[in-house]
């Protein structure tokens, strides 16, 4: 047992103290959150930590070591760069989430154990909605609510993944899996839909863009990195993922290059940096899980940078779609100079972040299919080497082009406040730092690093790689070929949920609606039926015995008539004689007595 | 009178495109340097295939392959994709 406390609780309880604190203090407090759960977590020791037992079960809570502890850096420097960020809003809800949403993610990749993982996993999800609920308006409603009900399904998924695979093996322990029983392939879906997978995506593209402005920052950090760090601990190696992650790497980006709303073309180059990541983890050799490593510590940085332009940008012009914007450059300077530092990141230029951890990716899918029976990689390295071009074309040059320069869209504004470019300042910084000097960064990754970045051959290959991705795009615009933006929505996979909910809502209201009124007529008619026919069933009965009797005593016509008159209606009102009624009560016990 | 900026002169739009076009020159121009070079064994090229030696693959590659994503963006995935912006609230 270490004196150091769970990274995730200082997170957590600290971020419920924030509406405790007013004006400078709340400031100071805020930053010192990330700050002191940095320090605490650079003395825990290696190894496992805070083990706790109930019957079978032995859980983890604090498991350490080299895969974990980058995440929780990166966790670490991306919550103290937002929170600086988010600093101007004065918005307690964002404040508190963001910490709780943080501190999850931290508490799923220090987890020991696939039960307390499981546990995070699913306040991760409460976090990340509030986010996006954060915002307040209709839209970020209907978006943050079915998010939730995707990752709500998720969660479900993995949960019973993992119960499956406890009756299986009897372990909970969060071990390398291999694709066998149901319970591991559940476990994979699970961590799949948080992933962004093909198909299973539309809960990123659809939702962040909705979040507020320092929400969709948390955002694009937390959730798929802690999938892809889950990936990397149990699946790495996993076969399947290399075809996944191509496929993620390859399809965002013709979306992206149509989106209008600028930050969902972000979401949609994030899904495309997410694949880079998957591919590595399912080449799983030792460079590769390096790479896919190494990638997500840069997106995080980057993509938290590019989001953060652009929520400067929405913060002071209130616009974010491409028609809107144009020749920013003018009023806000200096975060376009930070939204190109993170452009070029993201484009793996030399000298800037992605250039040294994209390459470990495609290197190992490149030296691996030299070996036997790996031929088809040579597939995935040409389509991520078209991913690479592609990630330059849309996030490289159309963010930056569209908001910053090209058409100057009349916005007079004022730069975006301090603590935002203070923040963006930072992670700017970062960018170029690691870029320029990587064995930092290299030292930290799971595995030893024998990969050299800046080799001739790779700064050429590179460079013309993406000036001529740059020809390209300056070509088609001069040419006016290139797609002009337009005020429009593009149906992505979550059409499924979307409008064939509505349209399953539309047959259940034309088919089943009728048959509901029919069944309605159907049973109502029988009720009152019934009903009427009761009603004086016992005094029709009544008279038709008593008429046989009449007619035998001699009774006939006028006197008939008001005899069966007066019967009649002494019964439906209960004015029989207490005789009679004990009489017919007695009468009908003896029969019941007889027959029974 | 609003300050002027830089690329609100038009010759500064032409200088940088001529910079960048020129950019683009040389790079091919080193290119050939490179392959020279290392053909000559002066200094060492590592290669994973036998393409990534041909002279200007890199650039063909990122050149095309961005013309085709361009391509099938703006006339296959958008008019499959395309809608009101208000499709998903009718």
């Amino acid at each position: 047992m270490t004196n150091s406390i769970l990274p995730a609780l200082i997170f957590i309880i600290g971020g419920f103290m924030i509406p405790f604190f007013r004006g400078r203090a709340k400031s100071i407090y805020m930053m010192l959150i990330p700050v002191v759960g940095f320090i605490n977590l650079i003395n825990i020791p290696m190894g496992n930590h805070y083990l706790m037992g109930f019957s079978d079960f032995k859980l983890v809570l604090l498991h350490i070591d080299r895969l974990s502890l980058l995440f929780g850096y990166i966790y670490h420097i991306i919550a103290f760069i937002t929170v600086i960020y988010i600093l101007n809003f004065k918005n307690d809800v964002e404040y508190v989430s963001g910490f709780f949403y943080a501190g999850a993610a931290l508490g799923a990749v220090f987890a020991g154990d696939l039960f307390s993982f499981f546990i995070f996993w699913e306040m991760l999800t409460i976090g990340s909605v509030m986010l996006i609920w954060a915002r307040k308006t209709k839209s970020a409603q209907a978006a943050g609510l079915r998010y939730l009900l995707v990752h709500a399904f998720g969660g479900l998924v993995l949960l019973a993944g993992i119960v499956l695979n406890f009756t299986e093996t009897g372990s909970l322990e969060m071990l390398k899996l291999t694709l066998s029983g149901p319970g591991s392939y559940l476990i994979f879906l699970g961590i799949g839909i948080n992933c962004a997978w093909p198909v299973l995506h539309p809960w990123l593209t659809d939702a962040y863009p909705e979040a507020t402005i320092g929400g969709t920052v948390f955002l694009s950090a937390f959730t798929t990195k802690t999938a892809v760090y889950a990936l990397a601990r149990l699946f790495p190696g996993t076969e399947a993922l290399i075809w996944i992650g191509v496929a993620m790497a390859a399809f965002p980006i013709f979306y992206a290059v149509i989106e209008n709303d600028l930050r969902r073309v972000l979401a949609y180059s994030l899904i495309n940096q997410v694949g880079f990541m998957v591919v590595g983890i399912g080449i799983g050799t030792e460079l590769a899980i390096n790479g896919a490593c190494a990638h997500a510590f840069n997106d995080i940085l980057f993509k938290g940078l590019l989001f953060m332009s652009m929520g400067a940008v929405m913060y002071r012009t209130g616009k974010i779609n491409a028609t809107d914007l144009g020749g920013l450059y003018k009023s806000m300077p200096w975060t376009a100079l930070f939204c190109c530092v993170g452009a070029a990141s993201i484009s793996a230029f030399p000298l800037f972040s992605g250039f040294v951890s994209k390459s470990m990716v495609m290197e190992a899918a490149a030296s691996g299919s030299h070996l036997v029976g790996q031929k088809s990689y040579v597939i995935v390295w040409l389509v991520l080497l078209f991913a690479s071009a592609g990630v330059f074309h849309h996030a490289g040059i159309k963010i930056p082009f569209f908001a910053f320069f090209g058409h100057d869209a009349g916005h007079r504004v004022k730069e975006a406040p301090l603590n935002m470019l203070i923040a963006m300042g930072i992670a700017a910084v970062l960018c170029v730092f690691i870029g320029t000097f990587p064995k930092p960064l290299y030292n930290l990754l799971p595995f030893a690093v024998d990969y050299h970045p800046y080799t001739i051959s790779h700064v050429l290959s590179q460079t013309e790689l993406l000036f001529f991705s740059a020809l390209a795009f300056t070509l088609l615009l001069l040419s006016g070929i290139y797609p002009a933006e337009m005020r429009a929505l593009n149906v992505d996979a979550d059409w499924i949920y979307r409008k064939s909910g509505k349209a399953l809502y539309q047959i259940f209201d034309t088919v089943l609606n009728p048959l509901n009124a029919w069944c309605e007529r159907l049973v109502r008619g029988a009720a009152t039926g019934t009903a009427d026919f009761f009603k004086d069933a016992g005094a029709k009965i009544s008279i038709f015995v008593a008429v046989n009797i009449w007619l035998l005593a001699g009774y006939r016509d006028k006197h008939l008539e008001i005899k069966k008159q007066k019967l009649y209606n002494d019964i439906l009102q209960g004015t029989l004689p207490a005789g009679i009624g004990a009489a017919v009560t007695i009468t009908f016990i003896l029969l019941v007595y007889v027959f029974i | 009178m609003e300050k002027k900026h830089v690329f609100d002169d038009p010759r500064n739009v032409k200088r940088l495109l001529t910079v960048f076009f020129s950019t683009v020159v040389i790079l091919l121009i080193l290119d050939v340097f490179y392959i020279v070079l290392s053909k000559t064994h002066v200094i060492h090229r590592h290669v994973n295939y036998k393409w990534e030696e041909f002279w200007g693959f890199y650039a063909f590659y990122g050149f095309v392959a961005c013309v085709i994503l361009v391509l099938v963006s703006k006339y296959i995935l958008r008019p499959l994709a395309k809608r009101e912006e208000d499709y998903y609230d009718k």
